[in-house]
C-alpha cells in the first residue's frame, strides 16, 4: 500500500509501518488459504465430449462439466432418473440425471445442454445439474428474410434444473 | 426515419471527435474561443444522442418491425413499459444506452463547471470525449442498433423488409424491475467516467491543490449510489424471477458490477486520508482509474462471452474492441502517473496502529482484497485455459470462503474506524467508546448461542452488528445531547440539526447503518430451508412454522402468455393466514417457460414458493417451498444506504458555526470519541478542507 512516502521518519511511524505490515500478510495469508479451500472445493473443468472419452485414472474425481446437444430421441425416463445422450462434432457421450429438481422445459431433442457432475467408472456421466438452451429460440425470422447486417442475439437464457448457489 | 435516428448517432460521433481535436488544440494554444467551442461540441453530443434514442424508442412503441432491433427485442403484445425497457433489452440497444447515459453525464459535468475551473476543464472535456468517441464508434459501426431486416429478392439483389410479428422480449426481463434495474446500473457504470476525467484530467494539468479530489469525490458518490440501488434491484430481480431461492450467485455479470462498486467504495474512504492528511495520494488516484476500467471490463465481460453467464448477451466480436480501449486507458493511465508521480506525493505518514489512518489503510487492504478475490474467481476460467490449457470454473464455496471474513472485518472497521482518532488514539479513548458497545455486542452473541444459534459466521456477525450499531447511535447520541443542552431542544431535533450540520460525517454514519442492516440480512442465508416435493391438490408441505395446503391447479391463459398456476393456502398455527399463487408462463410470442415465484415476505422471514413443473416420471405437479429469513432486511438497509448517501451529498447547515465559532470549537459535539487531534468538526469542514 502506498500512502506513507517519504518525507520525516520518527521511530513511531516506523514502528507502526512494521505493524502494519505484519498485520496486512497476516490477512492477506487467510485469505489465500480461504480462497485455495474454496477453490478446491468448488473448481469445476469444463470439457468437450472427445476429451472426456480419453479421460482416465484420479481425473476421473474431478468436478467437470460438459456442454453438447441432445441427441434426438434419446432422452429416457428410467425409475426416478433421466438417461439422454449429449452429442457434439460426431461424439456422444451417456448421460444420466440424478437431480431432484424437474428439467427444464428447454430440454428437448437438439436442445444445447450444459451438464454438470462427475464421470462414473462405467462411462456414464453422472450429472448433477443440467442447463439446457433452446437452439431455436430466437430464429423466429421468416426464411428468405435476413437482418442485413448480422444482429447478435438477445441476452441468452439458459435455463437451470437446479438452482446453484447457497 | 431509421436514416434519422443513424444520422443523428453519425453526427454525434462528428460532435465528439470535434471536441476531442478542439480541446486538446485549446489546451495548446490557450485559445478561449477553441476550448469553448470544444465543450460546446461536447454538450451537443447529448442532445444528438438523445435524438437517437427517441428514435429508437418511438421504433419500438409503434411495433416497426423492419428494424432488425425492435423485431428481435418486441412484440405486438408487449405492455408499454416493457416495450420502453427493450430498449435496453439487447446488445445494440443497451449500448446506445451506455452512450446515451454517458452523454448526460457529460452535458452536466462540463455545463456546471462551465465558469469554473478553467484550467482543469479542457483537459476534463478531452477525456470525456474520447471515452464517447470509443462507444459511439460502436454505435455506429459495430452494433448499430438501426440495422434494418433485408430480403434477397430472385436475382439476389437486397430489398428492405418488414416481418408481421417480433420475437418478443426475453420473459425474463417482463418483471416490473427491469424498466428500472438497467438504467440504475447504468447511470453507475457510466457515472464513474466523470471522477475518471476529472482525476486523469488533474494529473496531465498538474492541476494544484486538491480542489479535484473534491470534485472527483462528489461525482463518485453520484455514481456509487446508482450502482447501489442498480446492483440490490438486480439481486431483487434475480430472487423476485429467477425462482432459485436466492439473490446472489457470484454470476461473473453479477460480480462485474460489484468489482467497480467495491473500489469506489474503497476510494470513498481513502479520499478522507487525502483531504485530512494529505496521504494515499498515487493510492486514490488509481482507486479512481481502476473503478473506470473495472466499469469498462464489466460492460465487456456482459457482451463478449468470455464467460458465461445468465445475464451475458450471445458471444459476438465487440470484446475485442474493449480489450483494446481498456489497453489504451491502461496506457494513459500509466503514462500521465508517471510523468506526474511527483505530483502525487505524500505529506504525512503513518504514526500509530491505532489511529484513523491505520483503519482507513486496513479498509482498503481489505476492500482490495475482496475486488481481486471476486475479479480473479471471475476470470479463473479464461486464466486457467490460458496457463494451464484446461478451463476451470469457481463456483459460490470459493467467493463465499473469501468474502464472508471479508464483509465480518469491513463490518468491524465500520464501527471501530470512525471513532478513532486521527495521527494516535489513547487505549483510554479506546476504552471510553467501544467498552459497554462490545460488551453489550458480545452477550446478545452468548444469548443468541443459549437460544441455538450455532452457526459460527452468523453469531460474529451477530456481535459484530450490535457493536456497530449502539457505537453510531452513541456517537449521534453524545453529539445531540450537547446541542440540546445548549439549545434547550428535545433529543430528536438536537440529532436532526446534528445531522444537517456536518452532513457527511452523519450521512456516512447512516450509510454505515444501511450496510449493517443489509449484512444482517446476508447473514440470515445462513438459517436459509426449503423443501421440495411432488403435490396432489389436498396434500400439505410443512416448511417451519408454516405448512402450505395444495387447493387446485389451474391453467390461465392471455395476450402475452399461458401460465399454469397453483392455488396454495398457507396455514399457521392451524389458522389459515394467506393464498399463493406460484405460476409458471409460457410466452406466447418467444415460446419460452418462466417461473413466476409466489413470496410472501416478513421482516422475520420469507416463504417463498415456486411451482417447479411437472415431473415426467409421474406426471405430478412438483413445488419448491423456500423459507429465507431476514431477506426483506437487505432491500430496507439498501434504502438506508441510498438516504444515508443522498443526505452526505447536502452542504452543511452553517449558521450555528458562523454565529459561535469559538463556543461551537470548544464543546464542539464532532469531535467527541476521545480524538486527540481535533478531526472533521463542521469548522474544520467550512473552514478549510485540509490541514
Amino acid at each position: 500500500m502506498p500512502g506513507y512516502a517519504e518525507g520525516r521518519r520518527s521511530g513511531e511511524g516506523v514502528n507502526a509501518r512494521k505493524k502494519f505490515v505484519i498485520g496486512s500478510f497476516v490477512i492477506i495469508a487467510t485469505l489465500v488459504v480461504l480462497a485455495y479451500v474454496g477453490y478446491t472445493q468448488s473448481k469445476t473443468y469444463y470439457h468437450t465430449i472427445s476429451e472426456v472419452e480419453t479421460m482416465h485414472g484420479s481425473i476421473l474425481q474431478q468436478r467437470i462439466r460438459v456442454s453438447g446437444n441432445v441427441e434426438p430421441g434419446s432422452i429416457q425416463h428410467v425409475d426416478g432418473h433421466i438417461n439422454f445422450v449429449l452429442e457434439e462434432e460426431g461424439k456422444t457421450l451417456p448421460v444420466s440425471y440424478t437431480g431432484t429438481d424437474p428439467l427444464p422445459d428447454t430440454f428437448k431433442d437438439n436442445a444445447q445442454a450444459l451438464v454438470e457432475g462427475h464421470l462414473a467408472s462405467n462411462g456414464r456421466f453422472q450429472a448433477e445439474e443440467v442447463q439446457a438452451k433452446c437452439a431455436s429460440k430466437y430464429q423466429a425470422t421468416p426464411p428468405g428474410v435476413t437482418p442485413s447486417q448480422s444482429p447478435s442475439q438477445t441476452m441468452a437464457n439458459p435455463a437451470s434444473a437446479s438452482g446453484s448457489g447457497s | 426515419m431509421d436514416i434519422f435516428g443513424s444520422f443523428a448517432l453519425l453526427l454525434a460521433l462528428v460532435a465528439a471527435v470535434y471536441a476531442f481535436v478542439a480541446g486538446i488544440a485549446g489546451i495548446i494554444t490557450h485559445r478561449a474561443l477553441l476550448i469553448k467551442s470544444a465543450r460546446n461540441a461536447g454538450m451537443a453530443v447529448c442532445v444528438l444522442v438523445a435524438v437517437a434514442v427517441a428514435t429508437l424508442e418511438f421504433f419500438l412503441q409503434t411495433d416497426n418491425f423492419s428494424l432488425a432491433y425492435v423485431a428481435e427485442h418486441s412484440n405486438t403484445a408487449l405492455p408499454w413499459y416493457y416495450k420502453f425497457a427493450a430498449l435496453w433489452s439487447g446488445q445494440e440497444g443497451s449500448l446506445l444506452w451506455w452512450t446515451f447515459l454517458l452523454s448526460i453525464y457529460v452535458f452536466f459535468a462540463l455545463f456546471l463547471n462551465r465558469k469554473r475551473h478553467p484550467e482543469l476543464m479542457p483537459y476534463v472535456g478531452v477525456i470525456l470525449s474520447g471515452v464517447q468517441i470509443f462507444f459511439l464508434t460502436l454505435n455506429n459501426f459495430v452494433a448499430s442498433p438501426f440495422s434494418v431486416l433485408g430480403a434477397a429478392d430472385g436475382s439476389g439483389v437486397m430489398h428492405l423488409a418488414r416481418i408481421a410479428e417480433g420475437s418478443g422480449l426475453n420473459p425474463l426481463l417482463q418483471y416490473p424491475e427491469m424498466v428500472i434495474h438497467p438504467p440504475m446500473l447504468y447511470s453507475g457504470y457510466t457515472g464513474f467516467t466523470i471522477p475518471f476525467a476529472f482525476a486523469l484530467a488533474a494529473l496531465l494539468g498538474r492541476y494544484p491543490g486538491e480542489k479535484w479530489i473534491h470534485i472527483t469525490r462528489r461525482w463518485t458518490m453520484v455514481a456509487w449510489t446508482f450502482q447501489t440501488i442498480g446492483i440490490l434491484l438486480g439481486a431483487h430481480w434475480a430472487y423476485a424471477v429467477l425462482g432459485w431461492g436466492g439473490y446472489w450467485s457470484w454470476d461473473p455479470v453479477e460480480n462485474a458490477s460489484l468489482l467497480p462498486w467495491i473500489t469506489a467504495t474503497a476510494f470513498l474512504h481513502s479520499v478522507m486520508m487525502q483531504e485530512k492528511r494529505g496521504m494515499m495520494k498515487i493510492w486514490n488516484v488509481w482507486l479512481v482509474f481502476v473503478t473506470f476500467m473495472l466499469c469498462i471490463l464489466g460492460t465487456m465481460l456482459t457482451r463478449s462471452g468470455v464467460v458465461s453467464s445468465v445475464h451475458a448477451f450471445a458471444e459476438s466480436s465487440i470484446g475485442g474492441w474493449f480489450v483494446g480501449f481498456l489497453a489504451i486507458i491502461l496506457a494513459v493511465c500509466l503514462v500521465a502517473w508517471y510523468r506526474n508521480r511527483d505530483y502525487l506525493r505524500s505529506d504525512n505518514q503513518l504514526d500509530s496502529l491505532v489511529s484513523r489512518e491505520s483503519s482507513f489503510l486496513f479498509n482498503n487492504l481489505i476492500l482490495l482484497a475482496a475486488c481481486f478475490a471476486v475479479l480473479w474467481g471471475t476470470l479463473f476460467p479464461v486464466f486457467s485455459e490460458w496457463f494451464t490449457g484446461s478451463k476451470i470454473s469457481v463456483g459460490p464455496p470459493f467467493f463465499n470462503k473469501v468474502n464472508v471474513p471479508i464483509a465480518l472485518f469491513l463490518i468491524f472497521l465500520t464501527g471501530v474506524g470512525p471513532l478513532l482518532a486521527w495521527r494516535k488514539t489513547s487505549l483510554d479513548g479506546l476504552r471510553r467508546n467501544f467498552a459497554w458497545p462490545l460488551a453489550v455486542g458480545v452477550a446478545s452473541g452468548i444469548a443468541a448461542y443459549i437460544f441455538g444459534f450455532r452457526n459460527f459466521y452468523a453469531l460474529i456477525c451477530l456481535i459484530l452488528s450490535v457493536f456497530v450499531t449502539l457505537t453510531i447511535f452513541s456517537e449521534f447520541y453524545r453529539g445531540a445531547r450537547v446541542i440540546a443542552a445548549r439549545d434547550h431542544t428535545d433529543l430528536f431535533t438536537a440529532a436532526r440539526e446534528l445531522t444537517m450540520r456536518n452532513t457527511r460525517r452523519y450521512g456516512g454514519y447512516i450509510v454505515h447503518f444501511g450496510m449493517i442492516v443489509i449484512f444482517i440480512g446476508i447473514a440470515g442465508s445462513a438459517f436459509n430451508k426449503d423443501v421440495e416435493r411432488q403435490m396432489h391438490v389436498g396434500d400439505t408441505l410443512q416448511i417451519g412454522p408454516y405448512s402450505l395446503l395444495v387447493q387446485n391447479f389451474d391453467e390461465t391463459t392471455n395476450a402475452n402468455y399461458d401460465a399454469q398456476r397453483a392455488t396454495i393456502e398457507v396455514f399457521r398455527d392451524g389458522k389459515s393466514q394467506m393464498m399463493l399463487f406460484p405460476e409458471r408462463r409460457t410466452y406466447s410470442a418467444s415460446g419460452v417457460t418462466e417461473t413466476i415465484v409466489a413470496v410472501e415476505s416478513s421482516p422475520l422471514r420469507d416463504l417463498y414458493v415456486v411451482y417447479s413443473g411437472i415431473s415426467p416420471d409421474t406426471n405430478q405437479p412438483v413445488l419448491h417451498a423456500y423459507l429465507n429469513p431476514l431477506v426483506k432486511w437487505i432491500w430496507f438497509g439498501g434504502v438506508i444506504v441510498v438516504l444515508g448517501t443522498g443526505l452526505a451529498m447536502l452542504p452543511n447547515r452553517r449558521n450555528a458555526i458562523v454565529l459561535r465559532p469559538v463556543e461551537s470549537r470548544i464543546s464542539d459535539p464532532l469531535t467527541g470519541g476521545g480524538t486527540v487531534v481535533p478531526a472533521v468538526g463542521p469548522i474544520s469542514r467550512s473552514t478549510s478542507t485540509h490541514e
